[in-house]
C-alpha cells in the first residue's frame, strides 16, 4: 500500500477555490436532493435549523482553519458535506450536538494529522465521536426515510453514477458484495433471518455511508487492490461489531480501520520516498 | 513552521480536545443525572415536597394482576412485543355512592377484569363478576386492552365500554346494580384492534358519542393471523394501521358510523386519543397520538365535521411514536395544553416528550409550540400513559409518566435487533417473520416512572422516586383519583403483565383544594366535554372533563384544584358543553362540589 503521489493538504477531488472542475459540486447537489427530497415527501428532518447550523458551522470552520492554518482558501464543498452528514446522521433535541459535531469533524481535519494529511474522513469522527460519548444527547439516524422503493432506487442509481464518475465504484460494490455476504454469515450464525440482517443495507443511513463516507477521496488509501482490501476490513469490523449488538457498527468500523489504513498508507509512501531518494544520491 | 502558524495549530488542538472532553463529560453527567434520582425517606419526602405516594395494594385489598394476550405461534419470536399493552385502568363511580371505584382490564384468553368497588373504609372489593364485566375475554371474542365510562343514555349512570383486540362491547349500566351487555344492534364493529376509545359529544346534541382508535387492521385476529404481514410499514411513516371509528349516538341505544363523513380516513396505529375544545369555538376537537408516525389534530368544524390541523398547528410535524395524549394547564394561563409521550432511549432514539402550548386559538387554524424542553418534561424513557394532577395541591398541576416498554428475563437488549428492522424498507419491515427473535431480551425494560413536580409557571422538578419507593415495572395506564375522598389525588398505574399500582398519597401539607363534580342536563350527563376555570390568588386554572385520557386510562370523573395556602377562591367559571356558562363566586374550598347544569335552554 503506497500513495502514489505526494499530496498537498488540498483533499484529492476537492481542488483548491477558484479552479474549476465542475464535478466536485455533483456529490454536494446529490446529497442536496437527497436531503431535499426526503423532507419535501417524507419529513426526514425534525427542523431544518439544525442542518443549517452543521452546515454553516462547517463551511465557517473550514474557511477560517484553511486561512490560518494553511493561508489559502479552499473548495467548500467538502465542508459542505460534512456539515450535511453531520446534520442529517445524527438526532438530538437540542442544537448543541449538531454544531459540536461539524466543529469537531472539520478540526479532526487539522489536528489529527500524518504527514499532512488527515487520517479520519471528518463526518465520520464527528458522528462517531458523538454517537459514541454523547449518547444522552445524541442517536443516529437508524430509521427509514420512506416506504417506497422507487425513491431508495432512484438514490441508488444516482449514488452509484456518482462514485462510478469519482473512480470509486469498486470501493461501493466491494463493500456492498461484503455487507450481504457477511449479512448471510451473521444470519447463519444469530439464527434471524437473512432480511433482517439485510435490512440496513436498505435504510438512509448506508446510502451516506456507502455513497459519501467510504468513498471519500481525501482518506481512501492509494491504489485499487489497497481500497478494496480496506473497505473488506471495513466491513470485516463492521460484522464483528454487529455481532456484538453495536448499532452505529459501519460508522464505528470506518472509525477504527480508516485511519489506520490511512497511517500505513501514509508511512509506506513515505518510506519509498525515502529509498527512492537516498538511490538518487547513491547513484 | 511560523510561530504564528504554530501558535494557531496549538489553539485548533487545545479547542478541539476541549470539545472532546466537554461533550463526552456533559453527557456522561446527564446520564447519572437520567438514570435516576437518589432515593429519600419517606419522612425526608414529606418535609421537601409535602406529600408521598405509598403503594397500598395490600391495605386497599386489590390482588389483580394483569397477564398479556397470548398470541398466533407464528409471532412466538417476538411475542413479547406485539403483546406489550392491555394493561388499562379506568375510575368510575359506577354506583354513584360518591366513592371513586377503579377497573382493570385483562389481556388473556379467560381472564378475568376486575371491577374494584369502593367500601368506603379504605378497601375495595372486586365486584366485577357480579356486575357482569369480569368474563369478558372469552376465547373467540378476543382481549380487553382498555376501558372508558360514559353515560350514553343519560340515565345518570355511567355506561361501559370496552374496547379490545376483538370484540369491542357496551354495558349499559342498569341503576349501579348491574352492567348489562347490550353490544348487539348497537352498531358497533364486529371486530376492532384498538388501544384507545373516548367517549365525546362531539356535535353537542347532549348524547355522547364515540370514537375509536384502530392500532393493527381490524382484519387481523392476533391469536390466529392469516400471514405474518401485519407490522407496520415503517417506524416513522406507517399508514397501515388500523383505521378510526367515529360513532354518532343516535339516542336509541344505538351508534352511526359516520367516520368516512366526518372525515377520519387516515389509518395511522393509533395508540391515544384525547378530546377537549382546543380553539375555543365551543366544540370539542381531537387529539390523536400515532406510533410510527405523526400525531394528529382533528379540528371540529362546529359539529359537522372535522378537518385534520397537525402539519397546521405544529402538533403534526415531526414523526415519532405517539403513545398517549393529557391536558394540562402548567401555567395556570387557563388555556390548555397537550402533553404526549414518545420514545427517550439514550443513545439509540430519542425522541422527547412533547408539551404543546396554544400560541394561537384562532379557531379555524390554531397554533401550538412544543415547550417540553424548557419545562424540563421531554425525557422520561419508553413513555406510554400519563396524567396531570396537583399532587401536593400547591397550585400547580404535575405530571405522572409510565415508563417501559419490556423488562424481559435477562437485561440483555434487543434494541439493536429492533433497530435492523427498522432502519430497512417497508417489505422487511412490516413482515413479522423478519423480526429477529427476542429470546427473552429486555427493551427499555426495567424503567422507574417519572414524576414531575411542578414547582411553578411550568418549570417542574423530576421528584422519581423522591416521592415514592422505586418501581420498575413496565407501566402502562395511569389514572388520578381521590380514592379515600380526603382532597388529595391518589395515583393508579397499570402495569403490563404485572400488578397495578395503587398510590396512597400521603400529604402533609396545609394546602387547601376545590373540587367539581359536573352532572349535565341539557349537555350530556357525563358533562364530558366541560371545562372548569378556577380563579384564586391572581391565577387561573382550566381543567376540562374528559371521556377517557391518557393511555388507556380514564381519571375520576370529578375536577380538582390545588390552591396552594390561599384559603379563598374568587371566582369559578363552568363552560358547559351545551354553550352555556355558570358562575360561582366565592365558593366553599376543601370540599367537593357537585354540580348540576342549570336548564336554561
Amino acid at each position: 500500500m503506497q500513495a502514489t503521489k505526494s499530496e498537498n493538504l488540498t483533499e484529492v477531488g476537492t481542488p483548491p477555490f477558484g479552479k474549476k472542475d465542475y464535478f466536485t459540486y455533483v456529490p454536494p447537489v446529490f446529497i442536496t436532493l437527497i436531503l431535499l427530497a426526503g423532507q419535501i415527501f417524507f419529513g426526514i428532518l425534525d427542523n431544518f435549523l439544525n442542518v443549517v447550523l452543521a452546515i454553516a458551522t462547517s463551511i465557517v470552520a473550514e474557511v477560517i482553519l484553511a486561512k490560518v492554518l494553511l493561508g489559502t482558501r479552499k473548495n467548500l464543498a467538502s465542508a459542505y458535506i460534512t456539515g450535511i452528514s453531520c446534520g442529517i446522521l445524527i438526532r438530538s433535541n437540542v442544537v448543541w450536538p449538531y454544531v459540536v459535531a461539524a466543529l469537531l469533524s472539520i478540526l479532526s481535519k487539522y489536528v489529527l494529522q500524518y504527514k499532512g494529511r488527515h487520517l479520519w474522513n471528518p463526518s465520520n469522527f464527528g458522528v462517531s465521536w458523538m454517537l459514541f460519548m454523547t449518547p444522552v444527547y445524541v442517536a443516529g439516524l437508524s430509521m427509514q426515510w420512506g416506504n417506497y422503493v422507487l425513491p431508495m432506487c432512484i438514490i441508488w442509481v444516482l449514488g452509484l453514477g456518482i462514485v462510478y464518475r469519482a473512480k470509486k465504484l469498486h470501493i461501493t460494490i466491494t463493500y456492498i458484495a461484503s455487507f450481504i455476504v457477511l449479512a448471510y454469515v451473521r444470519s447463519i450464525i444469530t439464527g434471524d433471518a437473512f432480511l433482517a440482517e439485510l435490512s440496513p443495507l436498505t435504510g438512509p443511513m448506508y446510502q451516506l455511508f456507502i455513497f459519501f463516507m467510504i468513498t471519500d477521496p481525501g482518506t481512501v488509501v492509494s491504489g485499487k487492490k489497497w481500497q478494496i482490501i480496506v473497505v473488506i476490513l471495513v466491513a470485516l469490523v463492521e460484522f464483528a461489531l454487529r455481532l456484538q449488538g453495536v448499532i452505529y457498527a459501519p460508522f464505528f468500523a470506518l472509525f477504527l480501520v480508516g485511519p489506520i489504513a490511512k497511517f500505513i498508507d501514509l508511512r509506506t509512501a513515505s518510506l519509498h520516498k525515502s529509498q527512492s531518494q537516498s538511490v538518487l544520491v547513491k547513484s | 513552521m511560523r510561530g504564528s502558524n504554530r501558535l494557531f495549530k496549538t489553539l485548533a488542538t487545545i479547542l478541539f480536545v476541549a470539545l472532546l472532553v466537554c461533550s463526552a463529560l456533559l453527557s456522561y453527567i446527564n446520564a447519572n443525572h437520567f438514570n435516576g434520582n437518589t432515593l429519600q425517606t419517606k419522612e425526608k419526602a414529606l418535609e421537601k415536597y409535602g406529600f408521598y405516594l405509598e403503594p397500598d395494594n395490600k391495605d386497599a385489598n386489590i390482588n389483580f394482576r394483569h397477564l398479556s394476550p397470548l398470541l398466533d405461534p407464528r409471532l412466538k419470536h417476538i411475542e413479547p412485543q406485539i403483546a406489550s399493552m392491555g394493561a388499562s385502568v379506568s375510575i368510575v363511580d359506577f354506583d354513584n355512592d360518591g366513592w371513586n371505584d377503579i377497573y382493570f382490564t385483562n389481556s388473556r384468553t379467560g381472564s378475568q377484569n376486575a371491577l374494584y368497588r369502593n367500601l368506603h373504609n379504605g378497601k375495595f372489593e372486586n365486584v366485577a363478576t357480579q356486575m357482569g364485566v369480569a368474563d369478558v375475554n372469552k376465547k373467540g371474542t378476543g382481549v380487553s386492552m382498555g376501558a372508558v365510562w360514559g353515560d350514553y343514555d343519560n340515565d345518570g349512570y355511567e355506561d361501559l365500554f370496552l374496547y379490545k383486540w376483538g370484540k369491542p362491547e357496551l354495558f349499559h349500566n342498569e341503576g349501579g346494580k348491574k352492567l348489562v351487555n347490550v353490544t348487539e344492534g348497537s352498531g358497533l364493529p364486529k371486530w376492532i384492534n384498538s388501544n384507545s376509545a373516548i367517549w365525546v359529544d362531539f356535535d353537542n346534541d347532549g348524547l355522547l358519542d364515540l370514537f375509536i382508535g384502530g392500532y393493527y387492521k381490524e382484519d387481523i385476529d392476533l391469536s390466529n393471523l392469516k400471514n405474518t404481514k401485519i407490522m407496520p410499514e415503517s417506524f416513522r411513516y406507517a399508514n397501515n394501521g388500523g383505521r378510526k371509528y367515529l360513532f354518532k349516538n343516535m339516542g336509541n341505544g344505538k351508534f352511526k358510523d359516520v367516520t368516512a363523513q366526518y372525515g377520519l380516513n387516515s389509518t395511522k396505529w393509533v395508540l391515544a386519543a384525547g378530546a377537549a375544545d382546543l380553539n375555543g369555538d365551543g366544540y370539542p376537537d381531537l387529539v390523536v397520538a400515532d406510533d410510527y408516525n405523526v400525531d394528529e389534530l382533528y379540528i371540529n368544524q362546529k359539529g359537522k365535521r372535522f378537518v385534520e390541523m397537525g402539519r397546521l398547528s405544529g402538533i403534526g410535524t415531526i414523526p415519532k411514536s405517539g403513545m398517549s395524549v393529557a391536558f394540562g394547564d402548567i401555567d395556570n394561563s387557563a388555556k390548555l395544553g397537550i402533553y404526549t409521550t414518545n420514545i427517550t432511549e439514550p443513545g439509540i432514539l430519542i425522541q422527547g416528550n412533547n408539551y404543546w402550548k396554544p400560541t394561537s386559538q384562532q379557531m379555524q387554524a390554531p397554533k401550538f409550540a412544543n415547550l417540553a424542553q424548557l419545562a424540563g418534561i421531554d425525557n422520561a424513557g419508553w413513555s406510554y400513559g400519563e396524567q396531570f394532577g396537583d399532587l401536593n395541591n400547591d397550585g400547580y398541576m404535575d405530571l405522572y409518566v409510565a415508563n417501559g416498554f419490556i423488562s424481559g428475563k435477562n437485561r440483555a437488549s434487543y434494541w439493536y435487533d429492533y433497530s435492523k428492522v427498522t432502519g430497512g424498507n417497508s417489505a422487511i419491515i412490516g413482515d413479522a417473520a423478519n423480526w429477529p427473535d427476542m429470546q427473552g431480551k429486555s427493551q427499555s425494560g426495567y424503567q422507574q416512572d417519572k414524576i414531575w413536580l411542578n414547582n411553578s409557571e411550568g418549570l417542574f422538578e423530576d421528584v422519581s422516586d423522591k416521592v415514592c419507593p422505586p418501581a420498575t415495572y413496565d407501566g402502562r395506564a395511569v389514572a388520578m383519583a381521590d380514592l379515600w375522598n380526603r382532597g388529595v389525588l391518589d395515583v393508579i398505574v397499570a402495569n403490563q403483565n404485572n400488578i397495578p399500582l395503587v398510590y396512597k398519597n400521603i400529604s402533609r401539607n396545609n394546602n387547601h383544594w376545590i373540587d367539581f363534580d359536573l352532572h349535565g342536563t341539557v349537555s350530556n350527563a357525563s358533562a364530558i366535554g366541560a371545562t372548569v376555570e378556577v380563579q384564586w390568588a391572581g391565577k387561573k386554572q382550566l381543567q376540562v372533563v374528559t371521556g377517557g385520557i391518557g393511555f388507556s386510562s380514564q381519571n375520576q370523573h370529578r375536577l380538582h384544584f390545588g390552591l396552594g395556602n390561599t384559603a379563598k377562591v374568587d371566582r369559578v367559571l363552568i363552560h358547559w358543553p351545551a354553550g352555556e356558562t355558570d358562575e360561582i363566586t366565592d365558593p366553599e374550598i376543601d370540599k367537593l362540589h357537585n354540580i348540576k347544569e342549570q336548564k336554561k335552554r
